[in-house]
Formats: structure tokens, sequence, C-alpha cells
């Protein structure tokens, strides 16, 4: 082989380990948009917004899915409170459902899988209308009607003497 | 020094009421305190005398330590060879500090970095209930599930058993007990669905050397021919699925979340089952056992000796996890081994820990949900318009913490009293359907608790375990959710939720001397003798668990099924006192 081809070779061979060694050192600062939303843009709004049968169908859900089993009837428990004036993910609509749809890292499961878009929509209108952001006219009455209940006021003051 | 302290005890003995004495003659005090319920009778009894009802007014804060963290703090700390050890709530730190130098310097921390989702199964608040020492290593438990021995020289992991899945709704909170070579665990998780079990580990390894659950076939169990229970409902095959509808055994609850106290002589170990999963009780038709059930059984092999079904098919979350304090008494003449069991139902039970019999239960809170226990069959007398369900039944007394709940009482041999920190709830509840959804709460319930007969919500009773009476009660405003630790010298300690821990003369409840602490106190008090020869008391003040969660969880009071339904019940807690850990210890000048 003549010395000048094996000069081309080498050249070659080292041109070549040198673009793999660089390819290797790339980095994908900028990707692609996959197409499919990471998060829910905050401008979504809901679907469900505003509507009394969509917001009593998310008040039913919100106990079928067992959201009250660690929320309570928004004073919260094992979970946050809902009925707030600060919320540590976000209180908009499209922050709510992505709480719900990707759970968060705390101990709120991700329900994305589990429960249909939709539903998740109501559910986040009935918990918007527990702070009054719904209108008043489509929010529905409070579960927690144990509440009220004249007679066992007047069990409890008879107990306490107050 | 050694030799000395049985005679000690001796003199003690012959001082104190010759008809009660505790099962501590075979574990002398040493001045340290090297599991959360002090010996493996559960006395909380400390033999130093020091600080007494003559001095205890002088007592001062000699040093305090931030535990750096916010939520509820159940634990007891832990005394050992000079060195005090604390594990925090989530994330279940365990700190080591050196008690030999001044203000007891951290000599390590170790950080066991539990998954976080594992505090939404932590039903009421991400507590944890302390650590146990045996052979030069520290047992504790962490919120998502796994046990831990660490070195307790240098703070190295010795070995982690991964033993539930909080994808299951299991975490566990519980101080481990170790007796005789095996780490005694279980899990928590009777709100959401669990199968609740025991298990024993080897201390060595972390191997499981068996696993005993509360529902299921018997081989599950761990019923074998050796298993005697007292009453005859509680003989018959796989009892743990044939008092259950269909597979409902399997997410039937009955945690083992509680108490452990151990017997050497007999060999045995008494623990209780939690509440049946779910809260409504028309769900599960049967008496779902093993639910609400003590358990006596064998430390090596986990093997059943007897059992007693306290609440069979529960329909108040009466956990029967409380406290099992081993005591030797006469009862009608009749020299007997029992045990103390104080009950979420509002009765203290009187039990032949070598039987299961029950010898007497007598309430120590206002009860109108049964109408006492009866004896022949052993089953508890339930009045029938305070039955839950799928429907609301008001004015039930007590709430579902109970009478009491985890707070552990103590006991004092020489004024032979148990000191029972109460709560004082009522409640009423709404059962509707539940979904089973593995790792979400499984409740079917709505509550709403609300203070019982008089107003105060809690309070200390000195109880005569013979007589089967309250000898002098103290009432404090909210739920007394810390321990009681009791003295030689007399002195009984405990922390209110509204910040102060207090001293009392243990004969007649008057207070000696109280200290503001910075949080509410719903952890266990211990008292040690010092490397300095003096004695001290600590305390962790920490406000949270289910009764403190309004402030540690910043839960909203609008809503009074919080917490389900403790909210209602805590109202002006948040006037009284902001959340934030710390150790306190006190001593005399």
């Amino acid at each position: 082989m003549c010395s000048r081809c094996r000069d081309g070779i080498a050249g070659i061979a080292i041109l070549l380990a040198a673009s793999f060694g660089c390819r290797r050192e790339q980095r994908n600062l900028r990707p692609e948009p996959t197409g499919q939303a990471m998060f829910t843009p905050l401008k979504v709004s809901n679907p469900s917004s505003g509507i009394a049968y969509e917001i009593s169908e998310g008040q039913r859900l919100y106990t079928w899915y067992n959201c009250s089993g660690c929320h309570a009837n928004g004073g919260g428990g094992i979970g946050p409170p809902l009925i707030k004036t600060s919320w540590i993910y976000g209180g908009e609509p499209a922050k709510l459902f992505e709480s719900v749809a990707k759970g968060r890292p705390n101990g709120m499961p991700a329900w994305g899988d589990r429960i249909p878009e939709y539903q998740i929509w109501q559910i986040v209108a009935y918990v918007r209308s527990l702070n009054q952001q719904e209108p008043s006219s489509a929010t529905p009455k409070r579960l927690d009607t144990i509440e009220t209940n004249p007679q066992t006021i007047r069990a409890a003051r008879a107990r306490t003497g107050k | 020094m050694k030799a000395a302290k049985p005679a000690l005890m001796l003199a003690l003995a012959a001082l104190s009421t010759p008809r009660v004495r505790a099962q501590i003659q075979n574990q002398p005090d040493d001045g340290q305190w090297t599991m959360a319920a002090k010996n493996y009778a559960s006395t909380r009894y400390s033999t130093l005398g020091q600080i007494h009802t003559g001095n205890a007014s002088q007592l001062k804060l000699a040093w305090s330590f931030s535990t750096g963290t916010t939520r509820g703090i159940e634990a007891a700390p832990l005394v050992v060879n000079g060195t005090m050890y604390i594990v925090t709530p989530y994330p279940n730190v365990l700190y080591a500090l050196d008690l030999a130098r001044p203000g007891a310097p951290v000599k390590w921390k170790y950080e066991p970095h539990p998954q976080p989702a594992s505090q939404g199964v932590a039903c009421c608040d991400v507590v944890n209930r302390g650590a146990a020492y045996a052979d030069g290593k520290i047992y504790f438990n962490t919120l998502d599930a796994q046990t831990v021995a660490v070195d307790a020289n240098t703070g190295r992991e010795v070995w982690k058993a991964q033993l539930g899945d909080i994808h299951q709704g299991e975490s566990m909170t519980m101080a481990p007990v170790v007796a005789g070579g095996v780490v005694l665990v279980g899990n928590s998780g009777g709100e959401f669905g669990v199968r609740g079990w025991m298990a024993g580990l080897d201390a060595g390894t972390g191997k499981i050397l068996w696993r005993a659950y509360s529902t299921g076939p018997d081989q599950d169990v761990r019923l074998g021919p050796a298993f005697q229970p007292f009453y005859a409902d509680h003989r018959g095959k796989d009892l743990g699925v044939n008092t259950w509808q269909g597979e409902q055994w399997k997410i039937g609850g009955g945690s083992a979340w509680g108490w452990i106290s151990y017997d050497a002589e007999l060999d045995l170990f008494y623990y209780g089952t939690s509440n049946p999963s779910p809260w409504n009780p028309d769900q599960r038709p049967g008496d779902n056992k093993w639910t609400c059930t003590l358990f006596a059984r064998r430390p090596r092999t986990g093997d059943a000796v007897w059992a007693y079904q306290i609440s069979p098919h529960d329909g108040h979350d009466y956990d029967a996890v409380n406290e099992n304090i081993l005591l030797d008494l006469t009862l009608n003449g009749r020299p007997r081994k029992v045990l103390a069991h104080p009950d979420r139902n509002g009765y203290v039970y009187l039990i032949d820990r070598a039987t299961g019999e029950v010898l007497s239960a007598n309430p120590f809170v206002f009860v109108n949900n049964s109408q006492g226990i009866d004896l022949k069959t052993g089953r508890l007398k339930l009045v029938d318009a305070k039955k839950t369900g799928t429907k609301t039944v008001r004015d039930i007394c007590p709430a579902p913490p109970g009478g009491k709940d985890w707070q552990p009482s103590s006991f004092s041999p020489q004024t032979g009293w148990l000191y029972i920190p109460r709560n004082n709830l009522c409640y009423e509840m709404q059962g509707t359907q539940a979904n089973y959804i593995a790792g979400t709460p499984y409740l079917g319930a709505m509550a709403r608790m609300y203070p019982g007969p008089g107003g105060s919500r809690g309070g200390i009773s000195a109880w005569d375990p013979v007589a089967g009476k309250a000898v002098w009660k103290v009432e404090e405003d909210f739920p007394v959710w810390s321990g009681t630790a009791v003295t030689a010298g007399n002195v009984l300690f405990y922390g209110a939720m509204d910040d102060w821990f207090k001293a009392l003369d243990a004969r007649t409840g008057a207070l000696l001397w109280r200290f503001k602490t910075g949080s509410g106190i719903v952890g266990q008090p211990v008292i040690y003798k010092g490397p300095d020869g003096k004695e001290y008391v600590a305390v962790l003040s920490g406000v949270g668990g289910w009764a403190g969660a309004v402030v540690s969880g910043g839960l909203n009071t609008v809503d009074g099924t919080g917490a389900l339904g403790f909210l209602n019940a805590m109202a002006g807690l948040p006037e009284h006192t902001a959340k934030g850990g710390t150790l306190y210890v006190f001593s005399l000048p």
C-alpha cells in the first residue's frame, strides 16, 4: 500500500474516531416537541364549569372515587384541605386537573388512568365550587348535612351544658 | 451496683401495696429507657426517685433539641448507654444524642429516605411511635413500611426489610418490640382496606421468620393445635374467612399498629388488631374475625395460644391496639396473672393473660353504645339504637378515637394504680357505600365528633384495676393525646395538646409543676438516669396525630367531617398551639 493511501486511511480513521467522540458528547439541548402536551396549558377552560348537572356529578364522583376519604368534604384530613385560599400546586382548573390526573409527589395518587377525562373535569368543577369559584346557582348543597341536625345539636348542648 | 438493684426492687416491693405487682421482677430497672413502653410489662414506671412530690416544683429545662419537623410527634425517646435516640415523624430520621457531653450534641443521624408518597396512606398524620433497642442495635419502622436495624454506636445501617406495600395502603408507624431475638412489627392501614398482620423478624439479619395475618384461613392467622381460645364462639375452623362474606377478609383491615407486651415466663407476647375495613359495618356482615382482637402468641413461631375479640363486627372504629399492661394481682382472694387493657370502646379489661378469660371490664369514660361485657360469653352487649350502618346514627359515646386511643397508660406499683390518658368525645355517623380502590381510604362513613359529658375533651384517670374504678380524675380542655409515665417519687408526667408539660402527684392528682413547650404534646414522656447520675425527664413536643392534624396538617375547621370527623371536636386548638418538633429535657437544678 502506498504511503499516501496509508496516511489517507489513518486520516479517515482519526476523523471517524473524532466524529464518534464528538457525537458521544453531543447533548440535545432543545428536543423537538413530541406533539403530546406534557402539561395542561393554564388557558384550557373547564368544559364542566358553570353547569349545575356537571358540578353535581362532580360531587357524586368526589365520594365515589374516595376523594372524600382524604380531603373530607373540603376540610381535609389525610390530604390537605380543599376549602382554602392558597393551593400548593395551583387552584386554576387546569392545575387542579393536572393534580388529579398526574398525582403529586407527597401522597396524591395519579388518577389519569382510572378516571375518564370528562369526569376529572366534573370533579375539578365541584372542588372549585367549594371555594365559591363556580356560580352559586350551579353549586350543589353540601354533603356534610349531618352537621346541621337540630337533634344532635340539642344532644351536644345538653351534654356540654353550653 | 448490679447486686444492689434487686435489693432495691425488693425494698420497693415491700413498701408498695402488695396486692398488685407489675410483671417486671425479671427486668430490673437500670435507669435506662430501652423500649417505648419502658419494659416488657409496659408499665412506663421508673424506679428513680430523685425527683419526687416534694421537689418536682423545682424542675428546670436542662437542654432541648429541634427535630426539624412540623408534623405530630408520638414517639418516646430511648436512652441507652449514655446516648439518647429519637425517631422523627416522616421522613423518620433517627438521631443519636451524646448525653455525656454538655447540651447533648448530635453523635450521628441516620436517614432512611422513605418514599414521599407514603404520606398519602397515613390515616392520622405521618407519625412514628418510637424505636426499640436490643443487642447493640436500634430498630424502628418507616412510614413506607420498612423495618430498619441501625448500629447503636455508629449509626450504620445493619439491615432493612421491606414488609408492606404503600400502593395497597400499607404503612408502618408502631414501635417494634424485641423479644427473644425476634423483632415484632405490624402494619398500619385499617382505614385503607389492608389485610392486617404481625411479623417476627430475625434481630440479626432482618429475615422474616413468620407472618401472622389477622384475617383469612387458620394457617395464615397461625392458629394451630396450640390455639385454645377461652370463649366458644372463638372456636371453629377458618373463622378469619367464615365470619366474613365472600372474600372481604382480603381487604378487611385488622392491622397491628399498636402496642406489644411480652411475658418471658409464659413466653407469650400480646397485641391487639385494628378496626375492620370499611368503617361502614353494613358492608361486611359477620363478626369479622380477627379484627378488634387481642392475640397471645409465641415470639419465635408466631403461633397463637389464645385470642379474644373485643369488638365483634365493630361499627365505631374501635381498634383493639391499645396497651396491655402485665400485672400480677389478687382478685377475689386468688392470685392472677392478668393484663390490663383500656380499650377504645371505653372499658378497662382485666384478662387472664395465660388463658384469655375476661375477669372484669369496667367503663372508664361515658359509654352509651354498649352495656358492659357478658362475662359468660365474653361478648360486648351492644345497644341496638347505637348500631351504625348505611344510615345516620346520632349521639354515640365514645367517638371513634374511643375512651382512649393509642396514647399509652402507665402503672405504678407504689400506688397500685393505672394512669390512663383519656378522650371525652361523642359523635354521630352517617354510613355510605364505600368503594375499594387500592391505596385509597376505604371508609364509607362520615363522622362528626363533639365533646362528651361535662364539656372537657379529655383528661387523666388514676384507675384502681382491682376495684375497677377511678380513684381520681383530672380534666383537660383537649383530649390527652400523650402517654403518661410515673416514677418511684410518685410523680406522674404527661403532656397536653395546648403545649403544657405537667407533673402531678400520682397519689392525689394535684398539679406539682408545669412547663409550656413550643407546641402541643402528643408524645411519650420518659425518665432516665444521666451519665452524671442525675434523674432526667424527657418529652418530645410537636402537635399532630389524628387529634392534632387540624394544626399539623393545616386543616380547615369549616368542614366538621374533616380528619374523619375529629375536626368538629377540635375547635380552638389552632388558637392554642402551633406546629413544630422539639425535644425537651428537664432536671432538678
